[in-house]
Parts: C-alpha cells; structure tokens; sequence
C-alpha cells in the first residue's frame, strides 16, 4: 500500500486507496500527542507491573518492587485510628457521667463518637435521634422501662433484651389469649382495667372484675398499683405514654398475643469505648437520662 | 507489517481468529491462575452451604432485585469497616450461586446485616419501610408476609445447587423441605438434626405468623448473612491471608 501512494490533491493527505462512486477516504495519521500517550501508556503499564502484584506464576504471584496488600494497608490504618483515638477512648471506657462532663476533650469525643454510632446503629429502630417508632421506645423522655441511669443504658446496650446473650435482659410478657391463660372474656375485662389505671375512660363493672384479673396475673411484674418494674422490664401502666399505644385494641392486642420486644446485643459487634460513647449519647445528648 | 496489516483487515475470517486468540490470552492469564494459586483460593472456618430456608431467602433477594440497591461487599477501607464491620473475605460468598457482592449502594451494604436488628424490625421495615425510617427510599414488600413460600419440591433446587458444586449431601437434598419446616418450628423434633447439617442456623419462627411465608425465608436469609466466620479466630495478618 505504501508503494502505490495516492495523494488527494486538495488536503495533500494520503488516501486508503478505498473509492466510493468516486469518493475517497483520507488515511489522516494520528495526531502525534495521541500516539505519544498510546506509548507511555505501555511503558506505565510494564512499571506498574513490576511494582505491584500483578503476574501469576505457576506458585503464587509476583508481589512487585512495593509488596503492596490492601489488607496490610488497611490494618496500618485502623491501627493508625485507634493510635488517634487511644487517649481518649482509654478515658472513656471507665468514665462516669461527670468525668466524662469535666473534660471537654473526652466530652467532645464521647459526643462525636456517640452521634455517629447512634446514626449508623440505633436509629433504624429507635428513629430520627432517638424519638423511638410504635415497638422501639424514645430515648429522650423520662420513661425509663428497664432503667434510665449511665450503668442501667449501658447494660442495655451491651447485653440487649431477650437478645442472643446470656446475660441478656430477660422477661415474658405472656400471651395470655393465644395461650389460653385467660378466657376472651376475662381479657376484655382486663382491658377496661387497664384503661381505667392509665386515667381513659372504661367501663366501671368490667374494670371491677379486670381488676381482680389484674391482681391475680398481672401484679408480679406490673406492681400493685400498676407502676410496673424495671427489674422485670414491665412498663408502667398508669401513665399515658405507651409502646405499642393505650387504645383498647391494642391493649387487647398486648395481653392477648403478649409482648417480646428485642434489642439486640451490641457487645459483640461494638468496641467498648463505642459502647460508652454510646451510652453517653443516650443518657445526656439526647436527653432524660437518670 | 503494513501487508500483515493488510491481509487481516481484509479477511472477516481471520480478523476473528486473531481477535479470539488476543482475548483467550487475555482470559487465560485471568482465569486459569485463580484455580491452582492457593492463595486465591482461601479457606475459612465456618462457611457452610445456605440452609434450604435461607437459600429460598437468597432466591427472593434476586427476585425482587434486592442487590440492585444493596451489596453484599464490605471492603478493605477503614471507614467501610468502622461501619459495617471487618471487610468482606472471597470465602464468605464461596457457596453464593450467583454472588450477590451488588456494586451500587442506594442502601446500606448488607454483608453483615445477620442480627444487627431483631425480626420484628426486619418484618416492620420490609412490609413499610417508611415506617421503620422515614427517609428511605426502599418499595415496600408487604406482599412477602401474605405470600405462602413454594418449598413442596425443594429438594430439586439444592439438587441444581449441588450440580454446581455447592456441597449439598444426598441427605440435605432428601430433606430439604422439611428442614424448611424445621427452621421455622423450634419444637420440631429434628432440631438437633438439623443443626448438624446447618451449623449456626437460626431455628425460630421469623415473621411469627402461623403459615410459612416469603417473609420467613427473606428474614432467614438477612439474619444469617457475614455471621457465620468468627473473626476471633481469623487471623488476618498471617503472611498467607495477607493480599
């Protein structure tokens, strides 16, 4: 082809010798800084192979002139954020409330930290800054079913309730219906006696047999008086703030299929000092920590 | 060269061949290494074939496109780490037929989503996500709580699974079925049975509903995913899982 050259008299350029109806195809060469490119892109090619791994060999691969791993590289920088962080998340990990308070590097850290775990971890259930979902509490009143004090949280986050650890917070609300325990009956009169502790209003001769009912199943775990108990994670029924909600439908629902919320235990999938910054967040960012 | 040049371009045949040959090289130095060099090929403590139910989870998470949104992938970076935990080991999907590693993130990663949230939760946020949390965009999937799971011939998918050389015995085959049975009813009496072949499954009824539902086998699935190495006792900075 070279031989025979055909050059187009207008550009001067070289032809591919192709004729359509007497039209031709220019061979335009490529422009030097292409084939320049082109080139150095081989030699980087060859550079990078020598010093990254890149060649398998019948044992084995070359590790290249830098021996890198993205393993070794990323265990160098965790080791390097838990250097960054050791002061403080030592600090942390035996602080109480005030110490945590009068220090405003570990105050900082603690909050930061918790912030971000509580986004990441916690507030697919518990909702947007802990403001909790039906069957997920709000982490920022005063109500407290299993105990609201730095200790009590931490416990909870660490060990969960009714989670996958033994020494989990345990209890049973039982199904009271779906069990049998008590007859439908029975149960709508608890409801009404439950309406009537919690201040709605009820029907006052199913409530005076509800509360029989109540003293005979129900006292154990909720109290007398219905204040419930934190050591048996029962809630009180005398307030207006519910879990589930305090409507007679749902309070039928609650005794009749009974209650078994879970949390998890964070023990094993957190660090410590996560766990306290954690717990920090809870009891005082978000608020009505005891 | 040019006349080289010449013929190739000339002849659509030999264009083809040259072509193939240029990406068998290509492949075969790809390829062929990953099946001898040990070092690709790791092992690890723990990893056992999905339980039929999970298996039937796995199913409906390519059904309904689950990995379009979510990966299955965590890795080597610290802050991926930080949030989702240890990076993600080739052996964890050695029995995903396909893998599901995903490559977009619309949500959070799942490779280690096994009992970060309770079932409950799970039936709450796949039936409304909305409900469980407001921002997201996720479709609901009610309709998995009301569908009944197909499992009558389940035996024949582990079969193909096997065909595929996930190591199902003829045993796991036979039962398949009524494992899924097993893995919802804690009070069956071939409990123990079951645990033998499924180390680490989780027995209990998902979605607590009577009938055994896609909602159950989905929340099998999610509840066992990057939950079965114990990293206690992976030792990644050994020379030879070092890469």
């Amino acid at each position: 082809m070279s031989d025979n050259k055909n050059i187009d008299q207008h550009t001067g350029t070289e032809t591919t010798d192709h004729e359509w109806d007497g039209v031709k195809e220019l061979n335009t060469p490529m422009p030097k800084w292409w084939i320049g490119i082109f080139y150095i892109s081989i030699l980087w090619a060859v550079g990078y192979a020598v010093a990254m791994p890149a060649i398998p060999l019948l044992n084995g691969y070359t590790k290249g002139l830098f021996g890198w791993s993205d393993r070794v590289k990323v265990a160098e920088a965790i080791d390097e954020m838990h250097a960054e962080r050791a002061v403080n998340a030592q600090a942390l990990i035996g602080a109480g409330i005030t110490q945590i308070e009068n220090n405003p590097e570990l105050l900082r850290f603690a909050t930061e930290q918790g912030k971000a775990l509580f986004g990441d971890n916690c507030e697919t259930c518990h909702g947007k800054r802990g403001l909790g979902v039906v069957g997920y509490p709000n982490l920022n009143d005063d109500i407290w079913i299993w105990g609201g004090s730095f200790d009590e949280i931490k416990y909870s986050i660490n060990y969960g309730i009714r989670a996958a650890h033994d020494d989990t917070r345990l209890s049973t609300m039982m199904a009271y219906g779906r069990d049998e325990i008590l007859e439908p009956k029975q149960i709508d009169d608890l409801v009404q006696y439950v309406l009537q502790l919690s201040g709605q209003t009820s029907d006052g001769a199913a409530s005076m047999r509800g509360a029989t009912l109540f003293a005979e199943n129900c006292t154990s775990c909720h109290a007398v008086d219905g204040t419930g108990s934190r050591e048996n994670g029962a809630p009180n029924l005398t307030d207006a703030e519910w879990l589930y909600a305090g409507d007679a439908k749902t309070v039928r629902a609650s005794i009749f299929d009974g209650r078994n919320g879970v949390m998890p235990n964070w023990n094993e999938r957190l660090r410590e000092e996560q766990i306290a910054a954690l717990t920090f967040y809870v009891h005082s960012d978000l608020g009505g920590g005891e | 060269m040019n006349s080289l040049h010449d013929f190739m371009e000339k002849r659509a045949f030999a264009l083809m061949v040259g072509i193939l040959l240029t990406v068998m090289v290509g492949g075969i130095v790809q390829i062929a290494p990953l099946y001898y060099i040990d070092s690709t090929i790791e092992e690890v403590d723990g990893m056992r074939p999905y339980s039929p139910l999970e298996l039937a989870g796995q199913d409906i998470y390519v059904r309904e496109g689950c990995y379009t949104c979510h990966s299955q992938m965590i890795r080597p970076l610290r802050d991926e780490i930080e949030r989702y935990g240890h990076y993600s080991l080739a052996a964890e999907s050695m029995y995903d037929r396909p893998f599901l590693w995903g490559s977009k993130r619309t949500g959070p990663d799942l490779a280690r989503v096994g009992g970060k949230y309770t079932d409950d939760w799970h039936v709450m946020h796949m039936s409304e996500p909305r409900k469980a949390v407001p921002d997201s965009v996720m479709p609901p999937y009610a309709f998995l709580a009301t569908t009944k799971l197909n499992y009558a011939n389940f035996g024949a998918h582990l079969k193909a699974q096997k065909a595929l050389r996930v190591p199902y015995t003829d045993e796991m085959v036979r039962l398949a079925a009524s494992d899924i049975e097993t893995q919802v009813n804690p009070d069956a009496d071939d409990v123990d049975a079951f645990l033998a072949r499924y180390p680490k499954a989780q027995v209990r009824n998902f979605d607590g509903q009577a009938d055994i539902t896609e909602m159950d086998a989905i929340i099998a699935y999610m509840q066992i995913l990057g939950t079965l190495v114990d990293f206690d006792e992976y030792e990644a900075n050994i020379k030879d899982n070092s890469r």
